[in-house]
Order: structure tokens, then sequence, then C-alpha cells
């Protein structure tokens, strides 16, 4: 197979960029700490409420300067649907779904994941600025999917 | 070193049984049928977005998740499945130089028809509005599991018939290169068939007896991650149709030669090889799912980015033949001098242009934690409306400016109305994708009916707009190629000389010894794919089966 001079260069490029890109990406996940939903063990669905810590939805302080959401997604709601946290403290999002699949994007940050029944989902974290940011359902949960949404009010 | 720089068995004319081209052009009208009906629940589903309620006319229609589900299981399914079926048969047949199994192809086009038929009932009857991903627990009626079981079966069938043609040939010919389209073809069907390995697992072993009641429970993260194995593949397949005709046809239209026989090759093969083991870049925010595996799958994903550059250069270099060829000269004026009234090449051409920004944003979805920024909002149908709504519906548009002709016989009506078609169609998808990806990037999530959501943003407002009147736009350069497909059937001059398939020719043809032949060791190649398969998905299988059945079913529609 003969490559033409011309064509090997752009190859080459094509592959340079694509490296260069990579490098970035695990830069940022590894260099910057952030990180993807990792595995965070199971759950039985139908059992969620009589499991800790799902059985007490909300907002606690375990530390000081650290917080542990818990929030449930059912159709169609956030339980709770509306969470308070002080910002530049550290929050820990535990969540989990009861019926179906829901989505958990906080708009206007990377805490951007699925609620899928069975599996807890964790993400961890820190909000700079005061201001308050709608939590949307994303993922298609049934006819009333439209009307599932929540706030992150940061004090 | 080999002269011949055919990508054909035999050059000279040949033309397929009259038996044979009937069925591959009820194939052809099947999928046309389809994507028509795709495309006016599409039209709704845009007109969502700039609070335009018309879902409320259409007749049957109870909700919008409703026509949703039939937007994307008739336009992503059952368009391209009976649109690949059919083109590829032929390519294959006019390759090789001999007729299919034609009773082979019908059994096929039996299985699409029913397969069609049963999930179309299930959703038409409002039994299952699950979304094109039916992600369970919600759990639809059997009959859309058993429909799409019968979709994915009628592309078995026609792999097979493709395998035994190609098969069939080889005995004929000892020793011999295959004809490259036949290669294109067939590999792509190789790769299809690995592929739906995953949804065949989760339908026919998970969901339909779950559906009639025969399971109890059902695992939500396996069953989608059975489906993104598929998905993603899935992709491919809808992609490689329209690549077979950029490589093979386009050069042709564009009075230019496909340069390499072997790169191409390559290309090909890469694709059969990666397309597959990169499903978890769909699930980047799923728990349950190693991080991992996850940069695996990451790093595999920008691999298969890598044949697509191959194709922009190998494409864009043949073109570049052909515009020098019609007098081009300078850095870009040849790509102006390329036959711009010629309306399977002008809507293939802009098919590509759009496709530059859909691999763009595509590479950005790939790129692991940057995924949680535009995960489920509206940028993703931004993106595929670049890659699948127009790299490839537009492509297999103008296939169909061309093959339309050749099947029927007859000359194409309407050829400056297939000029506007293709220019509004593009100018509507930029227009919709700009609208749908910066509200995304504002958090808009996708699949949500969001004229009616208590909540909004003010940015809303205008990227709703745009998507509207982009997705208008698109409805109406759909309604034109609708029209000349009508007339060229119906009204087209009868053509009595004999029409062949456009394709090109090669710079630099097969080798017929060296390493170059191993290329055309499909085998090789599969148990290569099999084995990148295992290592993508065997640790997380592992460590996860036998699964977690705890979720019983729920029908909230």
């Amino acid at each position: 197979m003969t490559v033409e001079r011309i064509e090997k260069v752009f190859l080459i490029l094509a592959g340079a960029m694509l490296v260069v890109f990579l490098l970035a990406l695990f830069y940022s996940a590894f260099g910057m700490g952030m990180h993807l939903p990792d595995r965070e063990g199971e759950i039985v669905p139908t059992e969620v409420r009589n499991t800790p810590p799902f059985d007490n939805p909300g907002v606690r302080e375990v530390e000081p300067g650290r917080y542990e959401v818990v929030v449930l997604g059912r159709a169609w709601a956030f339980e709770p649907d509306e969470i308070r946290v002080p910002a530049g403290a550290e929050i820990d999002f535990i969540s989990t779904a009861t019926d179906v699949i829901h989505g958990f994007h906080v708009e206007g940050t990377r805490m951007n994941a699925m609620l899928i029944p069975g599996q807890i989902t964790r993400m961890t974290y820190v909000f700079d600025e005061p201001g308050e940011h709608l939590i949307i359902c994303h993922e298609f949960c049934g006819l009333g999917h439209h009307l599932m949404y929540g706030r992150v009010i940061v004090e | 070193m080999n002269t011949s720089t055919s990508v054909v068995q035999r050059p000279e004319g040949f033309r397929l049984p009259e038996g044979q081209l009937r069925v591959i052009r009820w194939m052809v009208y099947l999928g046309f049928f389809a994507l028509a009906i795709g495309i006016v629940n599409g039209l709704g589903q845009a007109l969502n977005y700039a609070r335009v309620d018309i879902l409320q006319y259409f007749p049957g229609m109870r909700n919008y998740y409703q026509g949703l589900t039939v937007h994307g299981v008739v336009n992503a399914i059952v368009f391209i499945f009976a649109f690949a079926n059919g083109f590829l048969a032929l390519t294959t047949a006019r390759a090789l130089d001999r007729p299919l199994k034609t009773g082979l192809l019908w059994a096929s086009f039996g299985a699409m028809v029913a397969g069609f038929l049963l999930a179309g009932f299930a959703m038409g009857s409002g039994q299952a509005s699950v979304l094109y991903t039916f992600y369970p627990p919600l759990q639809a009626h059997w009959s859309f599991y058993l429909g799409l079981a019968l979709l994915v079966v009628s592309t078995w069938i026609l792999a097979v018939t493709l395998f035994l043609g190609l098969a069939a040939w080889r005995k004929e010919h000892p020793g011999a290169r295959i004809p490259l389209m036949a290669f294109i073809s067939v590999a792509t069907y190789a790769m299809w068939v690995l592929a739906s390995l995953g949804i065949a697992v989760e339908v026919v072993g998970l969901l339909l007896p779950w559906s009639l009641g025969l399971m109890d429970h059902s695992d939500p993260l396996l069953s989608r991650s059975l489906f993104w194995y598929s998905g993603h593949a899935l992709v491919y397949f809808w992609l490689l149709p329209a690549y077979l005709s950029w490589y093979i046809m386009v050069p042709k239209h564009a009075d230019g030669k496909l340069f390499s026989d072997s790169l191409t090759r390559v290309v090909f093969l890469m694709f059969l090889a990666l397309s597959i083991p990169t499903g978890f870049h769909h699930q980047y925010t799923d728990p349950g799912i190693g991080t991992g595996m996850k940069a695996l799958h990451a790093f595999l994903t920008f691999g298969v980015f890598f044949p697509s550059m191959v194709t922009a250069f190998s494409v864009m270099y043949a073109l570049e033949i052909g515009g020098r060829r019609r007098g081009g000269t300078g850095l870009v004026d040849w790509f102006f001098k390329l036959d711009w009234k010629n309306p399977a090449l002008v809507a293939q051409l802009l098919a590509m242009l759009t496709f530059t920004l859909g691999g763009i944003t595509g590479l950005i979805n790939a790129s692991y934690n940057l995924n949680q920024v535009v995960h489920n909002t509206t940028w993703i149908p931004g993106h595929f409306h670049m890659t699948v709504g127009s790299a490839v519906t537009l492509s297999f548009m103008g296939i169909a400016y061309w093959l339309v002709p050749y099947l029927t016989q007859r000359r194409l009506v309407g050829q400056g109305m297939a000029l506007v078609s293709s220019w509004v169609y593009t100018a509507g998808v930029l227009i919709m994708a700009r609208g749908l990806i910066s509200g995304g990037l504002d958090g808009m999530p996708r699949r949500t009916l969001v004229m009616e959501a208590p909540y909004e943003k003010p940015s809303w407002e205008l990227a709703g707009m745009l998507s509207g009147f982009g997705g208008t736009l698109m409805f109406v350069g759909s309604a034109l190629f609708f029209a000349v497909l009508a007339g060229t059937i119906l009204m087209g001059r009868k053509v009595e000389e004999p029409m062949d398939l456009p394709f090109t020719e090669t710079v630099r043809g097969p080798a017929d010894h060296g390493w170059e032949v191993h290329l055309d060791r499909f085998r090789y190649w599969i148990v290569a794919t099999i084995i990148l398969i295992v290592i993508a998905y065997g640790p997380f299988l592992a460590q996860y089966l036998p699964g977690h059945f705890t979720s019983p079913p729920y029908r909230f529609f």
C-alpha cells in the first residue's frame, strides 16, 4: 500500500490531535479531580425507603464544611425538591431512583448523572458562588417527565 | 501488481434479474415510507421547543412522548434498516457480478414488514411510549419488543444473504481479491451482526419474556449496557452505507477517482473492529460502571474517530481530483468547479459539510468528563441531527436521486426541486442544531415536553425558536424530496437503454500479493473484533453478572 506524503502528514496530524485531546481529558480527570460517577453499590429499588441513608432524604452536615445531600428520584419529583447548601462547602450528593430511570442534572454545573433503579449514584461538588440552580430530570420517565424538577439554592 | 482499478468484478454492464430488482425496490420504498412517517413526527418534536403544539392535531396521537417514540423508532431503525438492506444487497450483487438469493431477500423484507407492523401497532395504540431506547423498568406491550426483534432478524437474514453471495463468488474466483464495493458492503453487515447481539439478548432474552409476564423483574443497568453495546455500533450501521456512497459513488458523480483501494479496506476494517467496544461512552454518567472501564471506552472511541478522519481525507482527495479535471485550480477553486447541478452529488456534498460539525460535536460527547456538560441536554439531538439526521439521511436522499431512477428505469423528475430540497434541508438542520446546541449548553433537557414544563430559563426561548424554525425548514426540504420521489416513480419518463450504478475507479487498485491480501480474510478481523469486545466488556460483565433483577415493571404512559 502506497501512502502519499500529503496523506501521511494529514493522518499524523489527525492522530496527534486525538492524542492531545486525550491527554487533556486525563489531566482534567486525574489532575483536576473531575470524576465521572463510579461504582457505589447496589440497592433493592422497592426497599429504598427502608434503606439508610435513603430512609431520610435531605441535607445533613456530616462535619464542618462537608455536607451530605440524600435525594430520591421518583415519578415525577425529586425528594427533597429544594436543597439549600452553603457556598464553598464540599457537597456529597447521594441519590437513587425508586421506580424507573431518572436523570439528575444540576444545570450550570457538571453535576449530571443518571439515577438507575438498583444503583446508587454519588457525586461530589463545591459550589463556589451563591445562587440558584435548577435540578432537571433529563431522562424520559413517563407522561409527567417534564414536571419533574427541583432547585439547589446556594447561600 | 494488479493492474485492475475497478471496484467491481466486471465494470461493463450488468443488470440483476427483474425479480431481484423488485424486492430491492420494495425495501427502498419501505425505508422512505418509514422516513416520511418519522419526519412528520419530527416536525412536532422541533416545534415543541418553540412552544408550538401541533401534535394535538395528529390523528391518533395521544401525547408528545408517543410521537417521540415513533420518530425515533421509524427514522433511526426502520428507515435505515430497510434502506441499508436494499442498497447494500444491490451493491454486493453488482460488485460480485452475480445475483443473490431472491428468496432470502424476500424473507428479509417480510421480517421487516412484520416487525414494522407489530412495533407500529404497539406505538400507535399508545402501549409502547418508551422511546427508541426502551429502557426498563418502563414496560411496553410485548408486540413492541417482538417487532423490534423482527426488524433485527431482517438485517440478519440480509447479512446471511450477502455472506452466501460472497462465499459463492469466492468459490468461482479462488485467490482473487474481493471487489472493493462488495468488501465494504460485507464489512458493514459483519460489523452489524456482531453488534446487534447485545440488543438481541436484551430484547429476546430479557424484555420479551418480562413483558409477557414470564419474568417479574428487570435489571435496568444490565439492559442499558446491552442496549448500548449495540447502540453505538448502530450509529455506524447508519453511517457506513453513507460512507460506501461517499467512497464509491460520490467520486464518480464528481468526475474524480478514489485514490487508494487498500486504505479504504483498512478504514472499514477499523470500523468493524472499533465500532462495538465503545458503548460505555453513552453511559459515562451511569452509576454502577467503573471509571476505569469508562476511560477505556473513551480511549477506544477516540480510536474509532480516526478512520473518519481518514475518510475526510480520502473523499476530499477524490473530490479534488474531480474538481481539477473539470478545470479547477488553486487551493479551493476546484471545490466550486464540481457539478453543483447534480442533485445526487449536491445532497451528499452538503451532507459531508454538515457531518464535519456532527463529527466534532460527537468527539466532545465522547470526551469522558466533558460529557457531563452536555449529557441528555438538547445538545445531543443537536449533534446527532448533524450526523444521522443529515450526513446519513441527506446522503440517502442523494443516493435515491440515482437509485430510484435505476430501480424503476425512469428519468428523475424535478431535478431543480431536488437541488432546492437539499439546500433547504441543510439550512434547516444547521439552524435547528444551532438552537438545540446553545439550549443544551444552558441545560435545556432533551426528550422533554419543554413547552409544558413548570421550569424554564430565559436563554431557552431563542434556542427553542431556532430549533422550531430549523425543524420546519427540514420538514419543507424533505417534503420537496418526497415530491421528487413520487414524481419519479409515478410520472418519470421510461428509459429504454440499460442503466448501471455509478461507481468510481481507484487510482491505486488492490494488490494481488503481499500483506494486503490478508485484508480480505474477514475471519481474522472478526476474531480480532471479538477479542476487543471481550477486553472492553469482559471485566464489567464478570463483575456484574448474574445481574440484579430487582425492578418491577411500570407503565407510566
